[in-house]
């Protein structure tokens, strides 16, 4: 493979956001949009064209520095590419989405003054991403990290007028620097055992350093390799939003949503879930990392879905569903099915850009109003959106033939075929996860596009308030919309990539499940131990992608998503109705309504408020007291106080001062001349 | 002891910067004496000229390819030594550059602060080059006398007069310290010439070595602003005119890592076990309480000097690797942090006006509003100092925590770290204060065409060396091998 | 007959008392300049001393190169001293507390 081709992919996105971002006055807005576009789009189709060289026409993986940066102290730090199978299937997801998220910036941003910003921002983000793909040693990866990190920050600040944006972009910032932490340590621990910050060398290493144990204090000691996994996971965490360091996924949707969600929810999160699957021959011989990973992501998967149950903002609802989808991901690299999780990655990439981009449009129509609670009925005014909506929704709960039931269910599975000890703990949580997805996604439906128009008495609520800018987004592209009560279907550019997204999303799964899982896709570029190896297993069932379909019919998931559907239609556009018309339809036949009342009452105080309770529970007491307050808050604070502290030592009082210096003194001289 | 008899050109040339500028000072005290007066900027626009003749002069005749010893062993030329004087005419001048409006709306725009600045250089000049404890001492009171006297230059300032007492008294009180250390020094090895006392302390030391080294250590320690000997720091940064913190902020700096180089890790090697650990518990304190107590801090001056404090703890710990790799990683660090600096002061007198001090965080609330170039310069200073990469503060905490893993030294780097993330909160602050805060109502900031330009270039090499660290730190790995 | 432990003790004592005098002191900024001064001179005793016994002379170049600069360390500290009297009104250690934290 040519090192210049590959050189191109990653230069590209770098040069269209040089000259958007620095190019001042000499370039026009939209020349800084075309630019940045024709950067990512002739990357994309550069990473479609390597993928198919090097699935199609078998040409070898390509690894080797392409230019030498530093050489200190016998560490070179090289820039070089890896790009195998895994490698290419990833730089053409990022480069796609990134492409479809430029695109849509140019309709969703329209009147924005940080326009050409923007555009350069995205277009670093991308670069940052390839950069972190493309990698052959870990510096690199960590500048590719660290990079989307400080993008991301500038993406999630965008709007920096808004207090909120300032504290989520803090925020981001911060728990990303304790992930960043952990991964640097992870990355130190590598170097201090391969000696070498190569991929190559670390994973031949592997297995020797699977026999090492590195000692914390002088009586326990870790194994070695399973601690430099798990702080490699912590990265990873950070960066994909796993409990407990996800708390900033959901306030980063302050940005100019839904595009930084997008880039943050489809592109940035997959950075962790790439790391650990590129990282499959370290993390395949330690079981206590991956009993740890699985752990984490079947913990995210399901409880992360609960949250999204008890909120009202369109976006929020979506971002929780990412982080509940991440946590399948989770589980699937913890069950060593690493290829199942790269599977996901892809079609929910799909799926979940469509969702993203459906919810601008819904909030564009409903001139940028984001609580569910005041729309309803949306379909008949927007149909393109509703109907794409509802193809994203089927995909996401994992419905046969979709995309995403392909990918979902094989993680089921793969975590019911695992044997390691976690292994049926995850279960029970992506399982119970089908259910929790399928009602809160229906949930947003119903309320968005179906039963009652509920947003023109919202409407004359907002009107009475205007100007105070609380609902949603107030700035920018707002103030183009703000001429009128009607929802209205949004302009083929946001409608187009919808569109474009609805297709794969219904078919990607179907045409690739086989190839990508069972075909030996990934080749020699994930490394599973024979003992760990789940998907063969599954492999040996799987009899083609309709097969497969037709038997998901039958599999408690798909009854779970039924019922979770169901629950939702029942709660969220039947029961409304209900009160009306119980009055009279239901009188004669008393006991069925007792019963049935009896049934509602239950499900309304017992299930579905004892689930709303669990939810905010956990959102409260969890998100918001333990994790936001105690652990971040609750750390700055702490930091802070003994800051207040030890000022008070710094009296003013020049004796005091003296003084500290002579203790300082005495100090020094007792310790060591008594030693000696 | 090389002695030479006769004065050649040879014997001479390597201490051309020292001589140059003793000359430069006596020349620009006259002129300003008899032409003061009547021109205000001569002698300012004069001794930038002066500086950049010298930076020739030095770069031309002071280059020298191997260490040679000079004036009956009082003086050392060396490449490290050639490059820290080429790099200290360098940043002295950007701080004067920086500084001249500032001064000028403050009425203290005189011909004394100037040469003040100058003698204050060639004491960094006489320290770098010290080749006995004799040169040392002089150097660095040299240098200390010089800026206690520019602290106290603004006389109509309280406050300046009242840290520039604490400053005088405290460092006096470490001046006594070096001294009484070097005595004793000298008294069980009876020389002054740091070679040879390298020579002679080897093998099992002597209490007598152990107690003149606890007190030179802790006078480096004060000099640095290691802590519990920092407590002059915040008091002079607050206190001192701006121009003057900045000043005491940068090329100084380069001194101090000399004087530590010089003394501690030739001249006091045989003791390096000793002292590398008192300055693991000096480093471990001052990273800890350097940036803790910076978060606290309203003041933007103080938050700067708390953090030089938790800076300082980084440069102490090239110091504790105590191998050749060690001290050239905390000279790459001293020489980043010079520049970062230089560059953060230089911000905060472009913004202040006449009446008007900068120096409040609070100052600084939607400064992207008021001067998007100062507020953009401002974020990459503050983005670099906090360790982000790829600026160039990344590079050199990365230098430190290499030498610290090579010398294993795991808790030190997990301190390190930690504390680098917790600094990292109050360097956003000010970014978020900048960028995502309205702007109030505050003047207008200053719109010098020349410091502007010298702040751009100041930036432009955070990012450049950020981006291309290697030639840096091959030259540092060089000069100290 | 004076050893050098004596000498050696008496500059200790010097040091000591210079060191408790600058933070004992809570009044008069000029004893502190006089505790500076005790100081140096201490040191100065130290080298006088040790040149004595080692019978090597460069601890009394030194001595002498100590005495100007503290001529020259004094000459600022009272300037200093002079500056401070004229914005503050007081030469009261105590007052000089406005910056601290």
């Amino acid at each position: 493979m040519n090192p210049n081709l590959l050189l191109a992919i990653v230069l590209l996105p770098l040069a269209g956001a040089i000259i958007a971002g620095l190019g001042g006055r000499l370039v026009s807005r939209m020349a800084a949009a075309y630019v940045t576009i024709a950067g990512v789009a002739i990357s994309c189709v550069l990473s479609l064209i390597v993928l198919k060289q090097i699935y199609w026409d078998g040409v070898p993986a390509f690894n080797g520095p392409v230019y030498t940066w530093l050489v200190s102290d016998g560490v070179t730090m090289q820039v070089g590419f890896l790009v195998d199978r895994l490698t290419a299937l990833m730089m053409a997801v990022v480069t796609f989405v990134s492409l479809c998220v430029h695109v849509y910036t140019i309709g969703y941003m329209h009147d924005d003054p940080g326009f050409k910003r923007f555009f350069s921002y995205i277009s670093l983000f991308t670069f940052s991403m390839l950069m972190l793909v493309m990698s052959n040693n870990f510096m690199q990866l960590f500048f590719g990290w660290e990079a989307v990190g400080v993008v991301s920050y500038l993406l999630i600040g965008f709007w920096y007028t808004r207090p909120s944006a300032i504290f989520a972009n803090l925020k981001a910032f911060l728990v990303n620097r304790v992930g960043d932490f952990g991964f640097v340590l992870g990355i130190a621990g590598v170097l201090y055992y391969t000696g070498s910050l190569d991929y190559t060398a670390a994973f031949e290493a592997a297995p020797r350093i699977a026999q090492e144990s590195f000692p914390l204090t002088s009586t326990t000691s870790v194994e070695a390799l399973g601690l430099i996994c798990i702080l490699l996971f912590i990265g990873a965490m950070g960066k994909s939003a796993q409990v407990p360091l996800h708390v900033w996924l959901p306030d980063s949707m302050e940005g100019p949503t839904p595009i930084s969600a997008l880039i943050h929810a489809a592109t940035m999160v997959t950075a962790g879930i790439f790391m650990v699957a590129r990282m499959s021959p370290l993390f395949e011989h330690s079981e206590l990392a991956l009993n740890f990973v699985l752990i984490i992501g079947a913990t995210t998967a399901l409880f992360m879905g609960l949250l999204g149950i008890v909120n009202n903002d369109i976006k929020r609802v979506v971002a929780y569903s990412t982080l509940s989808q991440l946590g399948y991901m989770t589980v699937a690299l913890g069950v060593s099915a690493y290829g199942a999780a790269i599977f996901h990655l892809m079609t929910h990439a799909f799926f979940k850009a469509l969702l993203f981009l459906a919810a601008g449009s819904v909030i564009i129509g409903m001139h940028h109003e984001q609580d569910m609670r005041k729309m309803g009925g949306l379909a008949k005014y927007m149909p393109v959106t509703a109907v794409t909506c509802w193809i994203g929704a089927l995909a996401l709960i994992g419905t046969p033939f979709f995309s995403g039931f392909y990918s979902k269910d094989m993680i089921i599975e793969a975590a019911a075929a695992s044997h390691r000890w976690a292994a049926p703990y995850a279960y029970w949580c992506v399982l119970i996860g089908v259910f929790v997805t399928a009602l809160y996604t229906f949930r947003m439906l119903f309320l968005t596009f179906h039963g009652e128009e509920r947003f023109r008495t919202a409407h004359a609520h907002a009107a009475s308030h205007g100007g105070e800018g609380g609902h949603g987004e107030s700035h920018g592209s707002a103030d183009a919309h703000h001429h009128g009560g009607e929802p209205h279907e949004s302009p083929p550019v946001v409608t187009v990539p919808l569109i474009a997204l609805a297709i794969p999303s219904i078919f990607i799964g179907l045409f690739t499940v086989g190839p990508v899982l069972f075909g030996g896709y990934f080749g020699d570029s994930i490394f599973v131990l024979e003992r760990n190896d789940v998907l063969a297993e599954l492999g040996h069932e799987f009899h083609g992608p309709v097969a497969f379909a037709l038997h998901g019919f039958i599999t408690p998931t798909f009854w779970l998503a039924l019922a979770g559907v169901v629950t939702a239609w029942v709660f969220f556009l039947w029961k409304p109705g209900l009160a009306d018309r119980a009055a009279e339809a239901l009188r004669p036949i008393r006991t069925i309504l007792v019963n049935k009342y009896y049934f509602d009452w239950f499900n309304e105080n017992v299930i579905a408020r004892g689930s709303r309770l669990l939810g905010r529970a956990l959102w409260r007491g969890g998100d918001q007291v333990l994790i936001d307050g105690a652990l971040v808050n609750g750390t700055a604070a702490t930091v802070g106080r003994f800051g207040g502290v030890v000022r008070l030592i710094q009296s003013g009082y020049l004796y005091s001062y003296a003084f500290w210096m002579f203790i300082g003194l005495a100090v020094l001289l007792g310790w060591f001349l008594l030693r000696s | 002891m090389a002695s030479e008899t006769t004065l050649t050109w040879a014997t001479v040339a390597p201490a051309i910067a020292e001589i140059y500028l003793a000359i430069a000072v006596c020349v620009l005290l006259l002129v300003d004496v008899f032409y003061g007066e009547k021109r205000r900027g001569l002698t300012p626009t004069l001794t930038l000229a002066a500086l950049a003749l010298g930076a020739l002069l030095t770069a031309q005749f002071g280059a020298v390819t191997e260490r040679v010893t000079l004036f009956n062993g009082m003086f050392v030329a060396d490449e490290l030594g050639h490059f820290l004087k080429l790099a200290g005419f360098v940043f002295v001048g950007f701080a004067l550059l920086y500084s001249r409006t500032y001064l000028e709306q403050r009425e203290i725009l005189k011909g004394e602060y100037y040469v003040l600045a100058l003698t204050a250089l060639l004491g960094i000049f006489v320290m770098v080059s010290a080749a006995s404890l004799l040169t040392m001492y002089i150097g660095v009171e040299l240098l200390a006398l010089s800026v206690y006297a520019m602290v106290a230059f603004d006389r109509d300032s309280g406050i300046a007069a009242e840290s520039a007492m604490k400053y005088f008294v405290l460092g006096s009180i470490a001046s006594g310290a070096l001294l009484y250390g070097m005595s004793i020094v000298y008294g069980v090895t009876g020389t002054l010439s740091l070679d040879e006392l390298a020579g002679q302390l080897r093998g099992e030391l002597s209490a007598g070595v152990i107690l003149g080294l606890v007190f030179i250590v802790v006078a480096v320690a004060f000099k640095l602003g290691a802590v519990p000997f920092h407590m002059w720091l915040p008091d002079v940064y607050h206190g001192a005119p701006t121009s003057v913190t900045l000043f005491i902020g940068t090329a100084p700096k380069i001194a101090y890592f000399a004087l530590a180089l010089r003394l501690l890790a030739e001249g006091l090697q045989g003791a390096v076990a000793e002292w590398s650990q008192m300055l693991a518990a000096l480093a471990v304190l001052t990273l800890v309480v350097g940036n803790v107590v910076a978060i606290v801090q309203s003041n933007l001056k103080r938050m700067l000097a708390y953090s030089t404090i938790s800076n300082v703890g980084f440069i102490v710990l090239g110091f504790v690797a105590g191998t050749p790799e060690g001290y050239s990683a905390a000279l790459y660090y001293t020489l980043v942090y010079v520049l970062m600096s230089l560059g953060t002061f230089g911000v905060i007198l472009l913004a202040s006006r006449k009446g008007f001090e900068a120096d409040e965080l609070d100052h600084y609330k939607g400064l992207h509003a008021r001067d998007p170039m100062l507020a953009f310069v401002m974020m990459v200073l503050m983005f670099s100092t906090a360790g982000i990469p790829p600026f160039v503060g990344f590079w050199a905490k990365l230098r430190i925590i290499q030498e610290l893993w090579a010398t294993s030294h795991p808790w030190l780097i997990l301190i390190a770290i930690v504390m680098s993330v917790v600094g990292a909160f109050y360097y956003l602050r000010v970014v978020k204060l900048m960028y995502f805060d309205p702007p109030g109502e505050l003047p207008a900031t200053e719109r010098n065409t020349g410091a502007r330009v010298a702040l751009g270039l100041n930036a432009a090499a955070v990012v450049l060396l950020g981006l291309l660290p290697g030639p840096l730190l091959d030259l540092c790995a060089r000069l100290l091998h | 007959m004076i050893t050098l432990a004596h000498l050696l003790t008496l500059s200790a004592i010097l040091f000591a008392i210079s060191i408790a005098g600058i933070f004992l002191n809570r009044k008069n900024v000029i004893l502190l300049l006089m505790c500076v001064e005790l100081l140096l001179l201490a040191a100065n005793f130290n080298f006088v001393a040790f040149s004595r016994f080692l019978g090597n002379l460069d601890g009394q170049v030194f001595v002498f190169f100590v005495l100007t600069v503290a001529a020259a360390e004094s000459a600022i500290g009272l300037a200093i001293l002079v500056v401070l009297f004229r914005s503050r009104r007081s030469i009261n250690v105590e007052d000089l507390n406005t910056m601290k934290g």
